[in-house]
């Protein structure tokens, strides 16, 4: 499908004089020896690096990335921009060099990223799809909790990264293929999401890196995985149409000389590709939202009280994820303001680019940062509180600020996965919040992220103890 | 009440012709939103908040 843009290409911002890149602030730097610009401070801590421009530079400021000027856009306007842009002017392929490795070299899809996430989309995230998924996601759900017993203690982290890996894998690709993982699939992909080191902007196969060398063998891990899954299928044969999933079709596709038409590795760099969007994710943002509950009681009251009366007449946790269920819809979308899963979105000059009266040449990084928009004072009062209510009619804090409001991105590349992430959320919270209760083992401030790779996740420990309620 | 939407932003999950049957159509061709009745008539309101509210794309739009 292509995509035919309708209004006039406006790269041009009304400004009246145009100047260059070189008038755009550059921040500050915390680590001045570094011979790779401020690869250093993305990498020791992004956050505050992001912020800083902001702070320093204002709407448009600049960092360096190895060899690269990133000029990274904040605020309304500027972020309008810069989301509307079409693909042939800002690219997304070229801006996530630490993906290569993982996604694996050669033909992984011999399409666009447009093209896949609209193959994406029609396959499995239309709305029509989405009752399917719903119930699909309770049992796997179900099954996680089945063995938790009357009280324990769970880590956040390997608890909902195990549980995605699952629904993602059962929705996106077909349950054959998920009954056949366990956790060793999970561990290797979060070793895969591990691997993403900003180094990558320098070389993603850099010599000597630790995290690299983890990722390349987790990756090998995966193949050897996903081979014995489809050995076992070529020893079962053929299946009637409705017991096929995707793994079924592409074994089925055969060269002209009848060899296999994809190999193992190639297929595991599809599953990969296409889960990953959905993983971490899901997974932190499940994990925050739980944190942010036990920090916040008087949330976690309202909810619990919704759920139990939304749920008082039996009914199905598939039927209602689909449909409205507004304080843990606000206290989700406020876990996403406070803890967007993605701080930085990057694209590629194309062309010669304007932006703000600033003409950035071909090749200029340009970003948005969903973590500063989402805070930004003007647009979000109070903008580091935890504060749900910001989502309660009248107010309605996302639709007022489409710009600034950006967890999930915004413009033609907004998440398409946006409505299933929200689905899948209230289906966990349905399930676990209906028949446990939980605290923190630890203290409430050491509930941290790991944010030391491009992939943010939660730091360890991150331990909560849940007990089952009385009925 | 008056609906707008941004064809530009619109990525065809056709929820909103869940929420508002009578107001937002595709059209097959683009796989877009097409507005049915770009100034429904009030006792529609509460279903055409529900479908701007859950755009996935927040490509809908509802003003006064």
């Amino acid at each position: 499908m292509t995509e035919v843009s309708t209004s006039s290409t406006s790269t041009s911002h009304g400004s009246t004089s145009t100047s260059g890149i070189h008038d755009i602030k550059e921040v500050s730097r915390r680590f001045p020896e570094s011979e790779h610009g401020h690869l250093e401070d993305l990498r020791d801590d992004p956050i505050d690096l992001l912020h800083r421009v902001r702070a320093e530079c204002g709407d448009i400021g600049r960092f360096r990335l190895a060899d690269r000027d990133v000029v990274l856009v904040t605020g309304a306007e500027a972020n309008e921009v810069f989301f509307r842009a079409p693909d042939e002017i800002l690219d997304q392929a070229a801006a996530y060099p630490f993906m290569t490795p993982i996604f694996g070299k050669g033909v992984v899809f011999d399409t666009t990223p447009e093209q896949r996430s609209e193959a994406l989309k029609n396959q499995a995230l239309k709305g029509e799809m989405m009752r399917g998924h719903a119930s699909t996601i309770e049992n796997e759900i179900n099954q996680m909790v089945a063995g938790w017993g009357e009280e324990g203690e769970i880590d956040l982290l390997d608890f909902f990264a195990e549980l995605t890996i699952y629904t993602t894998s059962a929705c996106l690709i077909g349950m054959p293929f998920r009954s056949e993982l366990d956790g060793r699939f999970a561990e290797y992909y979060h070793e895969l999401e591990r691997g993403t080191d900003a180094l990558a902007y320098v070389d993603p196969y850099m010599e000597g890196v630790e995290s690299f060398r983890i990722r390349d063998a987790a990756r090998l891990k995966l193949v050897d995985l996903v081979q014995a899954i489809i050995d076992k299928r070529h020893v079962r044969g053929k299946v009637a149409r409705e017991y096929r999933d995707l793994l079924d079709v592409l074994i089925s596709l055969k060269n002209e000389d009848g060899t296999d038409h994809f190999t193992a590795d190639q297929i595991t760099g599809m599953f990969i590709s296409m889960m990953f969007a959905g993983h971490h994710t899901s997974s932190g943002t499940a994990a925050w939202t739980l944190i942010e509950l036990l920090r916040h009681p008087e949330a976690m009251a309202d909810i619990v009280a919704e759920l139990d009366d939304l749920y008082a007449d039996g009914s199905e946790v598939s039927f209602q994820a689909l449909r409205s269920i507004p304080q843990l819809e606000a206290a989700l979308k406020e876990t996403l303001r406070l803890h967007p899963p993605l701080i930085l979105l990057l694209r590629v000059a194309q062309e010669d680019y304007e932006i703000g009266g600033h003409l950035l040449p071909a090749g200029t990084m340009v970003g948005a940062s969903p973590r500063v928009s989402n805070r930004i004072a003007e647009d979000f009062p109070n903008p580091d509180a935890f504060d749900p209510s910001r989502y309660i009619d009248p107010n309605q804090a996302d639709l007022q600020n489409r710009w600034t409001w950006i967890p999930f991105g915004a413009g033609k590349h907004r998440c398409v996965g946006n409505a299933f992430a929200m689905m899948q959320l209230k289906a966990i919270f349905s399930v676990i919040l209906r028949d446990y209760t939980f605290e923190m083992t630890q203290p409430s401030e050491s509930y941290a992220d790991d944010t030391s790779k491009m992939v943010i996740q939660l730091a360890s420990p991150a331990k909560v103890r849940y007990r089952r309620r009385a009925r | 009440m008056k609906v707008s939407a941004d064809l530009e932003l619109c990525q065809g999950h056709q929820m909103c012709q869940f929420e508002a049957p009578d107001v937002f159509g595709l059209s097959g061709d683009e796989d877009k939103v097409v507005l049915l009745d770009a100034n429904p008539p009030e006792d529609l309101r509460a279903q055409v908040t529900q479908a701007v509210k859950y755009c996935p794309a927040m490509a809908l739009s509802l003003e006064d």
